[in-house]
């Protein structure tokens, strides 16, 4: 028997709290193994990839982490698939892993291409893209780009592109937690609009909290596209989403963990868990 | 060659369906192409990067891509899109550039594509095809669409000079006999040195090979070349493409690793802009001694 939306989305909530203090956990030791940073970033849009990993994404769907520099979340993500071996998340960063700072291509299923430098993976979405269209396949093309990634004149070559030859199969989300490398979106290069400028292109731009499972699960929702764009959504999110000495720093974007810093915020995990 | 390759194109989409991506250029010569082609061939706009991502994108969902647009806006302003999406991730997109070396003459530099093959060379798999006559246009598309590697096509003028006889088209081939220096020649500029050598004697005229594809290769060099190069241990270079990373480079480099000792390596190359200024096609190759009378004087033909 189907369950009402309101069963559903408590089922979501209630699922979803457990998943997310494991992958957290998992992400933080990760890093701290390996003495790698971008943990700020990678906290930010976790609560994304996890849900739409575990709760939107069907057979024929693909997804391209623009903002490669997330590579951990999306790794973590995989790893609570089942689709990644905790063994391999020990070599993230090593010599000889396949688990690099950014993502490499040609090895995993769910990792269609390698990004990094920024302003690549939209437009290499929107090709994904295109190629469905043109085959008539079914699925959709998931892109997650960070929000300073939009100071990228690629990005909005592949906006114009995507919004012109109406690839509906696309959906775009944007990490709007307002930090990039050296300074917040707004100091460096005055983004903090920018839900209005994409909207100028013809999509709508909603924003959800991208930190609320039950919210992004409406807002991925339905699945197909009505108004002949791509769809858009902007993540309102946190940097260092849930680690209290993480959220909203710019040391949270490059500097790594050291051993207090992991032990206090697994600490903070685990009491957010209980409570 | 633009018509040459649109006619290629043509003959292509019939039996190996593709998608190709323009950036916006083309006018008067691939509209057959659009007619045929339907929702396959895509005006991609004046967005270099983007169209290069989008071509690697559809690549990696398995559609084989071409992307065309003039010469150094094909290579230069993409470049990471070609290294990171393209080259690194091994998807066999194949480039269009049309408008190789000087070809654009009077429109500038910014037209101009003097340092194309080398920088695209210096990328994983990449293979560089630079048809010297017209007639190459088509067996190079065939083999271009059917290796599985990235590609460049760089495309120019058909210079082919009157009564001159196209050999059988071969990535490495003998374009006319002599006795005299063993000379390579890159791309259409081979056209006006023909011109110039086919009424000399053979005895004195140059040894006048052509490569249209790179990079250049010691297992792919054709004994009779390799024969010719050890007997008279020198050998001369023309290409319209800067010196560094050039044809001049890779092949010197080859035989000194093969082990052939050679007197003299004489190379006719572009040198950008001596005189700071503007010109055709023919006045940029005099500046660079890239025309047929400089290269005879180079050979010592000439006066």
């Amino acid at each position: 028997m189907e369950c009402s939306e309101g069963e559903k989305y408590i089922k979501i909530k209630e699922s979803f709290a457990p998943l997310r203090t494991a992958a957290v956990r998992r992400l933080l030791q990760m890093h701290y193994d390996s003495h790698i940073g971008h943990i700020g970033g990678n906290l930010s849009c976790l609560d994304t990839l996890l849900l739409l990993h575990h709760y939107i994404m069907q057979h024929d769907d693909l997804f391209v982490l623009s903002k490669g520099h997330a590579a951990g979340a999306l790794y973590i993500t995989l790893w609570s698939l089942g689709e990644l071996d905790d063994s391999l998340l020990t070599t993230f960063h090593a010599d000889g892993s396949r688990l690099g700072g950014h993502p490499l291509s040609n090895w995993h299923p769910r990792i269609p291409v390698s990004t990094g430098s920024l302003g690549h993976g939209l437009p290499m979405a929107v090709g994904m893209a295109l190629a469905k269209k043109l085959r008539g396949e079914p699925g959709r093309v998931y892109c997650l780009t960070s929000d300073g990634e939009w100071q990228e004149g690629s990005n909005w070559e592949a906006l114009i592109f995507a919004c012109h030859n109406r690839l509906q199969q696309l959906t775009i989300l944007v990490d709007h937690n307002g930090w990039q490398g050296f300074g917040s979106t707004t100091e460096v290069a005055s983004m903090a609009d920018l839900a209005p400028r994409i909207a100028a292109f013809g999509p709508a731009v909603p924003s959800v909290n991208g930190h609320d499972p039950v919210a992004l699960y409406q807002a991925l929702t339905p699945r197909v596209a009505v108004s002949g764009h791509p769809a858009v959504l902007l993540l309102e999110t946190i940097k260092g989403h849930g680690i209290s000495f993480m959220e909203n720093r710019l040391e949270s974007h490059y500097l790594p963990l050291d051993k207090a810093g992991l032990e206090l915020a697994l600490r903070e995990l685990a009491g957010r868990a209980i409570s | 060659m633009r018509n040459a390759v649109c006619s290629a194109l043509l003959s292509l989409f019939g039996r190996h369906p593709f998608v190709f991506l323009t950036g916006d250029l083309g006018f008067q010569a691939l509209e057959p192409l659009r007619a045929v082609m339907g929702e396959k061939f895509i005006n991609a706009g004046i967005s270099e990067q983007n169209m290069i991502s989008v071509a690697a994108g559809l690549a990696q969902q398995g559609m084989l891509t071409w992307t065309y647009s003039l010469g150094s806006f094909a290579y230069a302003r993409p470049f990471e899109q070609i290294r990171n999406d393209v080259c690194l991730q091994s998807l066999p997109v194949k480039l269009v550039g049309n408008g190789g070396g000087y070809a654009y003459g009077a429109m500038g530099p910014s037209h101009h594509a003097l340092e194309d093959y080398g920088i695209l060379l210096t990328l994983p798999g990449m293979r560089v095809h630079v048809p010297i006559f017209g007639k190459d246009v088509q067996p190079i598309v065939a083999r271009m669409s059917v290796s599985p590697a990235p590609g460049y096509l760089r495309l120019g003028r058909c210079e082919c000079p009157p009564g001159y006889t196209v050999p059988l088209y071969a990535p490495w081939r003998r374009l006319l006999a002599g006795r005299g220096t063993p000379t390579l020649v890159v791309g259409p500029v081979a056209g006006p040195l023909l011109a110039a050598c086919l009424s000399m004697e053979r005895d004195v005229r140059p040894d006048i090979w052509g490569v249209t594809e790179l990079p250049v290769r010691s297992s792919e060099m054709p004994a009779a070349f390799l024969a010719v190069v050890r007997q008279q241990r020198r050998l001369c270079v023309v290409e319209e493409h800067v010196a560094h990373g050039g044809v001049g480079q890779m092949v010197a480099h080859e035989l000194l690793t093969m082990g052939v000792s050679m007197d003299t390596v004489l190379h006719a190359h572009a040198h950008g802009y001596p005189s700071a200024t503007c010109g055709s096609q023919a006045f940029h190759r005099r500046e660079s001694a890239l025309d047929a009378p400089s290269i005879l004087r180079l050979l010592g033909l000439g006066s």
